[in-house]
């Protein structure tokens, strides 16, 4: 079935019966990868919904990546850690331990080619890695947390997203800070509660690699309360200049997580007092096309491999998902 | 309105004509002449007791702070870590406090059964549930009655930040209420180009004595306002850089942390050291109910920078032994982790760090369960910790203010202090 974003329908619901954290599809489909508030990770066949949990780090676990091939997947944990897991081995030991930084790994990304892994954390340090475990490079500039970090799909850049809603370009190879991606209104300070808040909750590249979008959250009129609705910002990649902001007005909550779909619109998973949402951007267009109340408040999402399906992961400890497709007979 | 501790009785008009007599030689009759016991006044002024309050307000988290519950249903991603004291972990976003847990304790068992704003704050300043018509004085009010000393003429009752007087002092007297200071000078607190010393002083001069006479007749809780915020001023006045922050060595500044709370605990060693017997900075603000952990991480921050500079510095400057140091909200925060990654308001189950003057060091009193949904050992309530913070300082909680004939409890009476936190 073909790609119908108006017809997007929660599938399956998969229990794993406390809150969840992260979710993330492995690049070959077979397995969904999960966290959770329980301090375990999960992976879920993704055909079956047949799932493994184990004990993993001595926290949560609020991202993951892959090798390329799929093969090993990376968790990132509060606890100060990478670690690397066998992705399809019956008994999940870790191949590989990264003490990465100091407290949260907020963030990993793999590059195209397997030989560099990102990471960005509470410490305000991006860091590369190779695959053996060993520093490649640490990149000094942010001032606040780092909430995410993405390579560009050519390899040559890194792009790193912090609290203040700014996003750094830095050449791989150098370490030099390219240019500064600034999206104010991802980011406040609310005098009354002196807090800072909001930050790049996500950052992605289209597919011809001409918008580079992010998303987090605007209008937080009160952050201690959960007052606030999503909001995304796409930038023209060769000019650096600010395309579009696409709030999702009356929608309360966080934008989590943001990706493209083979239409080229974008998909977002957002999670607040709101409750949770799948939201739909065409990139020219300011306000989402379509939205899918999900049943509860999401914390993240994950676009599979077939590009139909989509899995978000939810505080009532459901796995969901939805397919984007029309409902079959 | 007529104030109701002007009875009119000997010793209350004697009190305030000594008062007003030595405020015309620039000093402040002390409060401890309404002690019942004046043998431990004197002892108290001897060693000059002090007591700060970090006000966390809007409740920090006790699992994100003393009383952390790591890898169970309800700890959070924070982990604990060791500390000074073998065997006492705290949570991991308090390294530097966590050095001086020798110095400080922690009462890990209260209940104030109660989970909204105002009335905790009222439970943890106030010592009391608050109930209509009826007014207690605030910690500092009593402090400041009972710890002040008559050679130091500022004020004994000092928020940070805040820019106002406050009505917190209840029968125990205007001059007792909290004045807010933002680390400088008061506004205005310099006097006027224009006004010679000798002019400025005739003014005043004549101002106490119409006041003296109109007193007399009608004196209401209105005119003792206005006297003492006059006399109060002119002190400030004398004594302004005391609050002048600025003062301090670039250093320290650094030490502190380049932000508000790191000033303002820099500034209230600064009063402390000036003699001032109660200070309270606050630290705004812990009331997540959304994104619990990325917000503690945040102001914990701060705070842990801040704290444990003053800590050291209270310490290395030998005046922890005679300043307690308290860290309070007015509740705690669900174990339970609400869907916005937060945690809601929680009076069951929660904790106080204090330290300094006759706090034993080291110690932790009473605990939860283990995930920190109840108390099982030792509950405490907060009539209980204001006994414990007035015994620290070395008055008998037990005791009460002679307000114009009639015994007021300094303490709630059906509350007691927490005698094994006490050496």
């Amino acid at each position: 079935m073909a790609l119908d974003v108006m017809k997007t329908h929660v599938l399956h619901e998969w229990k794993h019966g406390k809150p969840l954290i992260a979710c993330r599809f492995e690049p070959q489909g077979r397995f969904l990868f999960s966290s959770s508030e329980d301090y375990t990770l999960q992976r879920w066949n993704a055909e079956t919904g047949e799932k493994i949990a184990w004990e993993a780090h001595d926290s949560w676990v609020r991202d993951f990546a892959f090798m390329p091939d799929g093969e090993t997947v990376i968790s990132a944990g509060c606890d100060d850690r990478i670690i690397f897991w066998p992705t399809t081995a019956e008994k999940l030991e870790p191949k590989l331990e990264i003490v990465a930084h100091k407290g949260w790994v907020r963030s990993v990304d793999v590059n195209s080619d397997g030989s560099l892994i990102a990471t960005g954390g509470n410490d305000r340090a991006v860091k590369l890695w190779s695959p053996d475990g060993k520093l490649v490079r640490e990149f000094v500039g942010h001032e606040r947390d780092v909430y995410s970090v993405r390579f560009h799909p050519g390899g040559q850049f890194l792009l790193s997203g912090d609290l203040d809603g700014k996003v750094h370009q830095w050449e791989v190879n150098s370490g030099k800070l390219v240019r500064t991606f600034e999206a104010k209104d991802l980011h406040s300070y609310n005098g009354g509660q002196q807090v800072h808040y909001g930050g790049i909750r996500d950052i992605r590249l289209s597919p011809d690699k001409k918008l580079l979008a992010m998303t987090g959250l605007h209008k937080a009129t009160n952050p201690l309360g959960a007052v606030n609705e999503p909001l995304n910002y796409l930038f023209d990649w060769e000019s650096g200049s600010e395309s579009k902001k696409q709030p999702a007005e009356g929608v309360g909550g966080i934008g989590w997580r943001i990706e493209f779909l083979s239409d080229g619109s974008e998909i977002v998973a957002s999670g607040g007092n709101g409750g949770g949402f799948l939201l739909f951007f065409k990139p020219a267009e300011e306000k989402p096309y379509h939205k899918l109340k999900l049943p509860n408040t999401a914390r993240d999402m994950s676009v599979h491999p077939d590009g139909l399906r989509v899995a978000t992961a939810h505080h009532d400890g459901q796995i969901r998902i939805s397919k984007m497709t029309e409902k079959a007979a | 309105m007529k104030a109701h501790y002007a009875c009119g009785s000997n010793s209350h008009l004697m009190a305030r004509r000594q008062f007003l007599g030595t405020m015309a030689g620039g000093f402040v009759v002390g409060g401890l002449g309404a002690l019942t016991n004046p043998a431990l006044a004197g002892q108290i002024q001897k060693n000059q007791m002090r007591v700060l309050v970090v006000y966390m307000a809007g409740g920090l988290s006790q699992l994100e702070s003393w009383d952390p519950k790591p890898k169970t249903d309800t700890g959070g991603p924070f982990r604990a870590i060791p500390t000074s004291v073998p065997g006492i972990h705290i949570s991991e976003l308090l390294p530097k406090t966590a050095t001086h847990m020798d110095k400080l304790a922690i009462v890990r068992s209260i209940n104030t059964k109660n989970n909204d704003h105002g009335k905790g704050s009222y439970q943890m300043q106030y010592g009391r549930s608050q109930m209509p018509g009826t007014e207690y004085p605030h910690l500092g009010a009593v402090c400041a009655k009972t710890l002040e000393r008559d050679d130091n003429p500022l004020p004994g009752h000092i928020r940070v930040p805040g820019g106002s007087r406050g009505s917190d002092a209840a029968y125990l007297g205007p001059q007792y209420a909290s004045v807010g200071m933002n680390g400088k000078p008061p506004a205005n607190s310099e006097r006027a180009g224009s006004l010679t010393e000798a002019a400025d002083k005739l003014r005043n001069d004549f101002r106490r004595q119409a006041n003296e006479r109109f007193s007399l007749q009608r004196r209401t809780a209105s005119t003792d306002l206005y006297t003492q915020s006059y006399e109060q001023a002119l002190q400030l006045m004398e004594r302004r850089e005391v609050f002048d922050v600025t003062k301090e060595p670039e250093a320290d500044k650094d030490r502190y942390g380049r932000f508000d709370l790191g000033q303002h605990c820099l500034m209230a060693r600064r009063l402390l050291e000036n003699g001032i017997p109660f200070v309270q900075v606050q630290h705004s603000n812990y009331d997540t109910h959304n994104e619990n952990f990325n917000f503690h991480f945040e102001q914990l921050g701060e705070f842990d920078q801040a704290f444990s500079t003053l800590i050291g510095d209270l310490h290395d400057r030998g005046m922890l032994e005679t300043t307690l140091v308290v860290v309070m909200s007015e509740f705690g925060r669900t174990p339970r982790i609400n869907q916005y990654y937060g945690r809601d308001h929680w009076g069951t189950a929660w904790s106080v760090c204090l330290g300094g003057a006759k706090i034993q060091p080291g110690a932790v009193i009473g605990k939860t369960n283990e995930n920190g949904t109840k108390v099982i050992d030792r509950e405490v309530e907060h009539g209980d910790l204001f006994h414990t913070y007035l015994c620290a300082v070395g008055l008998d909680s037990g005791g009460a203010f002679d307000i114009g004939g009639r015994q007021q409890p300094m303490a709630d009476p059906s509350h007691a202090p927490i005698t094994e936190l006490l050496t």
